[in-house]
């Protein structure tokens, strides 16, 4: 990686560690040990599924919070702090910028993920008391996982590079409740007939496909995942998050910073 | 060319070919996980949970839960699914959160009842939505209509698809035919003219697509029904006279001084087996039909037309 990216990045991720962004580990360690001890008392045959689901939701829920407050205020927090013309004013390009607090973010958050992970797999280890072959698909639905926040970072960041922290916030979530549908909207479009359904399909394919990376409950019923599906959710999760974050660059390249 | 030239070129160019390949990847994910799509998906099924979880919103969620329910329904339909297993739970929590929901019970009346694939095989439920409906608002003559129909189609009770006609008909608002449907269950609930008479209330009485469909189809069964009964008669009276079963529908047409060989409602004329028995030349055009089809014949899924011919 290019220094000037990894020097960018390793602040960012700096800058988030020193904002207290993983306090949220304890919350998280907190609610897995409890849902752990408290299911085991009232629920039959159920433990293991409570735990992978909501192990994994809370997962992907801390994860998504955090990759949209923190992202939206990567740029728009710079330029308020004037630090970004001291980075700017050194040999450091636009996109270079962009690029580094992307990657510091997805940092960020795959450090966090990997906290969790270790709660989820403890939590699991608790109710179940030994781990079985089938155990190792949480890592799949954790990788899409992460691909998720990959997503997320990108868009938070492509909204921060035009509008103001809470705008981007409100989009970036929009977005992330849209996406989760994504599958119906498909649906709808296979349906619409005429203008509504050339709309429906181009905004379904536009939005983030956040269903097809969800398989948590899949992992918790012990499904597999195909590794058709990984390969693919994996390209598509690269590809839509270079758009995204090509599309902030440009806005950012031509954004006057004055 | 500057820097900044060249970083607009590489972005734009990046943007357009990753879109491109999201569509494209998109679409491979969905040959990967097709039943996805159109999988049943109904994380919570009690109608009171979902009305408290609705925080007093109960008219939209009503309108939420019914739009689902009509692509739930219209998703497997599409991807010709034989199985409608969260139809009965929607309707329900449909109509628990806005009991005056009409198209609701209408829905129910017309697919929840009958076998799959043409619907989720639930009769009972459907009686218990549709009865549901009826101690909600007893004064829409519609909700008995529908009611009568289940017992008259599905369950072949013609006693208590009277009976609810007759209860619908007191209805101060109720449609005429109410009181004739009743009196017709009495004597002639057996005759195709009762269930064409019923069909056609069914077909004109609504303007949901899904509905229509269904109700012309049936109509368009009625007609190869009574069409084949009425050939084979002629096939018996044939063989008593000459002591022979006909070689060909030819010979019958003759014999009774037709123009020509009888035809199905899509234009194809029937058939006549070897053994005597009369035929429809497509039956899988004609997805309710009871009579002329070949002996083993396995139904494809329904293939719905959309206009009255």
């Amino acid at each position: 990686m290019n220094t000037r990216i990894y020097s960018i990045a390793s602040n960012t991720f700096r800058e988030a560690v020193r904002d207290r962004v993983l306090y949220n580990l304890i919350a998280f360690a907190g609610l897995l040990s409890g849902a752990a001890i408290l299911v085991g008392q009232i629920s039959i045959d159920i433990e293991k599924l409570v735990v992978i689901n909501l192990g994994l939701t809370a997962v992907s829920l801390f994860g998504v919070v955090i990759a949209i407050f923190i992202g939206i205020g990567l740029v728009s927090k710079e330029i308020e702090k004037r630090t970004l013309y001291t980075v700017l004013s050194r040999p450091v390009r636009r996109w270079e910028f962009i690029v580094g607090k992307f990657f510091g973010l997805a940092g960020t958050l795959a450090v966090n993920t990997f906290c969790m992970a270790i709660g989820v797999f403890g939590a699991l280890l608790y109710v179940a008391h030994r781990f079985a072959g089938a155990d190792s698909l949480i890592f799949v639905a954790l990788y899409f996982i992460v691909l998720q926040f990959l997503i997320i970072c990108s868009l938070a960041l492509l909204f921060s590079s035009f509008s103001s922290p809470l705008l981007s916030a409100v989009f970036a979530f929009s977005l992330y409740v849209i996406g989760s549908f994504a599958d119906d909207l498909r649906g709808f479009a296979t349906l619409a007939q005429g203008v509504t359904r050339w709309i429906a399909t181009g905004t379904a394919y536009l939005v983030p496909n956040f269903s097809a990376l969800n398989v948590i409950s899949s992992v918790a019923h012990q499904q597999p995942i195909s590794g058709q599906l990984i390969l693919h959710n994996t390209l598509y999760a690269l590809f839509y998050t270079a758009m995204a974050l090509s599309g902030a660059v440009l806005i950012f390249d031509r954004r006057n910073l004055k | 060319m500057n820097s900044r030239r060249r970083t607009t070129i590489t972005a734009t160019a990046v943007v357009v070919i990753a879109m491109i390949a999201c569509v494209i990847l998109l679409r491979r994910i969905d040959r990967i996980r097709p039943h996805e799509i159109s999988d049943d998906k109904l994380y919570i099924s009690s109608p009171k949970m979902v009305r408290r979880a609705s925080l007093g919103f109960d008219g939209l969620a009503a309108c939420i839960y019914w739009t689902r329910t009509v692509q739930y329904f219209g998703q497997r339909h599409h991807f010709r699914q034989r199985s409608y297993n969260e139809l009965a739970p929607l309707l329900e929590i449909t109509t628990a959160l806005d009991p005056h929901l009409y198209p609701a019970y209408q829905f129910g009346a017309t697919f929840l009842a009958p076998a799959p694939p043409n619907g989720a095989g639930q009769p009972e439920r459907a009686i218990r939505l549709m009865e549901y409906g009826i101690q909600h608002d007893p004064d829409n003559w519609k909700l008995y209509y529908d009611l009568g129909f289940v017992y008259y189609t599905e369950l072949k009770d013609y006693k208590h698809a009277g009976e609810v006609f007759a209860r619908g008909s007191e209805v101060s608002s109720a449609h005429p035919f109410m009181k004739v449907l009743a009196a017709q269950m009495a004597q002639h609930a057996q005759e195709f003219a009762t269930a064409r008479m019923l069909w056609s209330a069914a077909y004109q009485s609504t303007n949901e697509t899904n509905i229509r469909e269904n109700a012309l189809e049936h109509l368009r069964a009625l007609q190869v029904d009574e069409d084949i009964t009425n050939l084979e008669n002629a096939v018996t009276r044939f063989a008593e006279a000459n002591g022979r079963i006909p070689a060909s529908l030819w010979e019958i047409a003759a014999a009774e001084h037709l123009q020509g060989i009888p035809v199905d409602p899509d234009g194809s004329p029937y058939e006549l087996s070897a053994d005597g028995e009369v035929l429809v030349a497509n039956p899988d055009d004609f997805p309710f039909i009871t009579k002329g089809m070949p002996p083993g014949y396995n139904p494809g899924p329904p293939k719905f037309h959309t206009k009255l011919q």
